[in-house]
């Protein structure tokens, strides 16, 4: 079963333990400016909102690589970068149309969300439930449920 | 190691900025933060000085939990000698700035001598330099941030500065970071202000690399979140509510001083609560608060994010003001609220909002207007000295003052000097509700008999976040204690002190300590730091710090006499509540306490007390 990160912005405290948590599984240190996962705080609205690449089927990034660096991890369904292979030209960050991917100065690769092998850290690293990893068929369930609840028709019994 | 091993030292007087390596013998006795930056500048600047003259020093420090995934691991120190109270002042603020030091590269900076124009810094990475600030100057902390990213075409800077409160060097003036939080107390913005230094601006890309054992601080920090999310108070209440949760709660046992400390009950205290922001107001169907918001690291995110109700007189005419921002916490409620007894909860986050964007304490402001409104009613204040009516209840007034006193101007000039000068000034030096000089916080010491001695005992003047004894006495934890009785106190609030000088130098929030005991920090110290960083040392470096802060103090000039109450609370009992008919017991609790800490009769730590602990 494929599963998605579920980003949840109204449950997100803009606290960065998921940009900490990122950029530790993948550069072994504490540091945002690493993470592959990025909250966004509107301050004069007070929304904190988690963004990160959403792994798309038909990935642009992937298909716009020139030599192929980008490939599909059949298991978690993730678009992955080979820095062994990856020139850094940059291509894939103008094709990708959320931002999602990014160079990274001190490797002179690009880097982006790989879902951490099916155990994304910033999912287990969020205090408040903002991100989880969950079916990816099922994005929706939270939401679903709490409209479900709201229907709000008594039981009966079966006559 | 936890510590980046460097410190920047600015020297505004020739204009320099150069980099050093931190003394490695004083992390280790130090810790980092609070203790370590106030062991800078007792070693470097002479007790007696001026706190405004050039002479001066101010350090922003963190600690080497600063900047790592420990929870709340982002807060910075600002370490100088206060204005306001003439004592060793050290100010702590949470928000994203402290921990872009440390990804910078960088344990503390050191800021010395006194720019001939107005500067601020600017950081990236390892390179620092002063840049002109002559634009920046006049301008509120609000528009010195959205001013210093757009100059320099980078969103993501982080940025400490002054407001025109610190500018125009109210005593009570503030640092301010990251919009909304603040190295609030003791005038440390007066300082930076009298330095010429408008901001610090960071951008740090480096991280934080000099964890020792990265797994084990992985599972040390992991445990102590956990810690945190079950604990009613950290993971239930203080998200919910803020710390605004104690309004109803401290109004109901008889503590929360009003109309500056005349009573000890507020009868609007519901309008000023945290359930009263949760509330749908009338006349636009929103409730003030908007979210709950988290410092860099902060699990806990006891934050308030709030929008003002823009139909109020305050702020109908400033659209500027309708928008989400800083929401009142519980000490800017009552300071602003029943310390006045305002009770119009938008009136209190219109002066909030003012003391963000200009700098300013709320606490001493609001207590200082506390102070202002009983003089008027007394008669000893004109309404034409004061430039309008100010009898206690008048949200027109909070207003008019606040604005006054951020914008420098008429009578707003006297309430930046404080309480203790403004009343002197006028006749009624008793009046003032501060100790050495600054005001107290939202708790009254005669139904919170061991917050007496804390405030009393303060190094820094009143305050109750160097002995925070109200976890004991009201929360019970970690243990429950009466607090109505003095018995016990001494050994409460010396524990506190001692313990809290632990988190504060660890780079960590005190809030943590509702949930978390020495015992939850320690592991994570110790896989962070090098070193013996065991239970035992810990509590003689908590112990160690305090004893240094104090002999900075009686270098200063202060004596005995400076920690003492004002009468009010040792004369005047309580009217109300469970607290009726008692004073503050000071007097009984002072020489148990300076016997506890091996100090003489005359609050002076004898010879031994300095040389067990390497002082």
């Amino acid at each position: 079963m494929l599963k998605s990160l579920h980003i949840d912005p109204a449950k997100c405290t803009g606290c960065l333990q998921c940009e900490m948590a990122c950029s530790y599984e993948h550069h072994g240190v504490f540091n945002p400016s690493k993470s592959r996962i990025k909250v966004f705080n509107f301050e004069h609205e007070g929304r904190m909102v988690p963004y990160t690449c959403t792994q798309c089927s038909d990935a642009w990034c992937m298909n716009a690589c020139p030599v192929d660096a980008i490939t599909l991890d059949a298991d978690t369904g993730a678009k992955v970068v080979h820095e062994d292979i990856c020139v850094g030209c940059k291509v894939c960050t103008i094709a990708c149309p959320f931002g999602t991917i990014n160079y990274e100065q001190d490797s002179g690769k690009v880097q982006k969300c790989d879902l951490c092998d099916d155990n994304p850290a910033c999912a287990s690293a969020c205090p408040t439930g903002a991100i989880t990893y969950v079916d990816a068929d099922w994005t929706g369930l939270g939401k679903m449920r709490q409209w479900a609840e709201r229907a709000n028709t008594p039981s009966t019994a079966a006559s | 190691m936890g510590w980046a091993r460097k410190i920047l030292r600015v020297n505004l007087t020739e204009g320099t900025c150069a980099s050093e390596p931190l003394n490695m013998q004083w992390a280790d006795e130090y810790l980092g933060s609070r203790g370590l930056a106030t062991k800078y500048l007792v070693e470097e600047t002479d007790p007696k000085v001026d706190p405004l003259s050039p002479d001066n020093k101010m350090i922003m420090s963190t600690g080497p939990l600063t900047g790592t995934m420990a929870s709340t691991g982002g807060r910075y120190t600002v370490v100088t000698k206060g204005p306001l109270t003439g004592a060793i002042a050290c100010s702590n603020s949470g928000g994203f700035f402290g921990a872009e030091l440390k990804f910078a590269g960088w344990d503390m900076i050191i800021f010395e001598g006194k720019s001939p124009k107005p500067v601020y810094l600017f950081v990236e990475n390892d390179r620092a330099e002063l840049r002109d600030a002559a634009n920046l100057w006049g301008k509120s902390c609000w528009e010195t941030e959205e001013t210093i990213k757009r100059q320099h075409q980078d969103p993501q800077i982080r940025i400490s500065s002054i407001g025109r409160a610190g500018e125009n060097q109210v005593l009570f003036a503030c640092v301010v970071n990251d919009l909304h939080r603040a190295a609030g107390r003791s005038g440390v913005g007066a300082v930076m202000g009298s330095k010429n230094l408008k901001a610090v601006a960071l951008r740090g890309t480096k991280g934080t690399s000099g964890i020792k054992d990265f797994k084990a601080f992985m599972q040390a920090s992991n445990e102590a979140k956990k810690v945190l999310a079950d604990n009613a108070v950290t993971g239930e209440g203080l998200p919910k509510y803020g710390t605004q949760v104690l309004m109803n709660v401290i109004n109901e046992i008889g503590a929360l001083p009003t109309r500056n400390h005349r009573d000890v009950k507020f009868e609007d205290a519901s309008k000023i609560s945290a359930e009263q922001m949760h509330e749908k107001r009338a006349t636009d169907g929103k409730p003030q608060l908007v979210t709950n918001a988290a410092c860099f690291g902060c699990t806990i995110a006891c934050g308030r994010i709030s929008e003002i109700d823009k139909t109020h007189f305050s702020v109908v005419n400033s659209p500027k003001y309708w928008g989400a921002s800083g929401g009142l916490e519980y000490e800017a409620a009552w300071a602003l609220g029943a310390a006045n007894g305002v009770g119009d909860i938008e009136a209190l986050q219109y002066a909030n909002l003012l003391c963000n964007e200009h700098g300013m304490d709320p606490i001493s402001f609001g207590a200082t207007v506390g102070a202002v409104m009983e003089m008027y009613e007394m008669g000893v204040l004109t309404e034409e000295q004061i430039g309008t009516a100010a009898p206690f209840g008048s949200a027109e007034a909070l207003v008019q003052l606040v604005e006054m006193t951020a914008n420098g101007e008429g009578f707003g000039k006297e309430i930046g000097e404080g309480s203790r000068r403004l009343c002197t000034k006028y006749g009624h030096p008793e009046l003032s509700m501060s100790v050495k000089g600054q005001e107290f916080p939202a708790y009254d010491a005669r139904g919170i008999q061991g917050i007496g001695l804390a405030y009393a005992t303060s190094n820094r003047g009143a305050c109750h976040l160097r002995g925070y004894t109200v976890a004991s006495e009201v929360m019970g934890i970690p243990v429950k204690t009466d607090p109505l009785v003095t018995e016990g106190k001494p050994a409460l609030v010396k524990a506190f002190q001692d313990a809290t000088a632990i988190f504060d130098s660890a780079g960590i929030c005190v809030f943590t300590s509702f949930a978390w005991t020495l015992a939850d920090v320690q592991p994570q110290l110790a896989a962070a730091c090098e070193g013996d960083w065991s239970m035992e040392k810990l509590e003689t470096v908590g112990e160690r710090i305090w004893n240094m802060e104090r002999q900075y103090n009686l270098a200063a000039g202060l004596t005995r006499k400076d920690d003492d109450l004002p009468p009010r609370l040792k004369t005047e009992a309580a009217k109300v509540g469970p607290a009726k008919g008692l004073v503050n017991g000071l007097d009984t609790m002072l020489p148990e306490y300076y016997q506890l800490r091996g100090w003489t009769p005359d609050g002076v730590p004898s010879s031994e007390t300095l040389n067990r602990l390497g002082l």
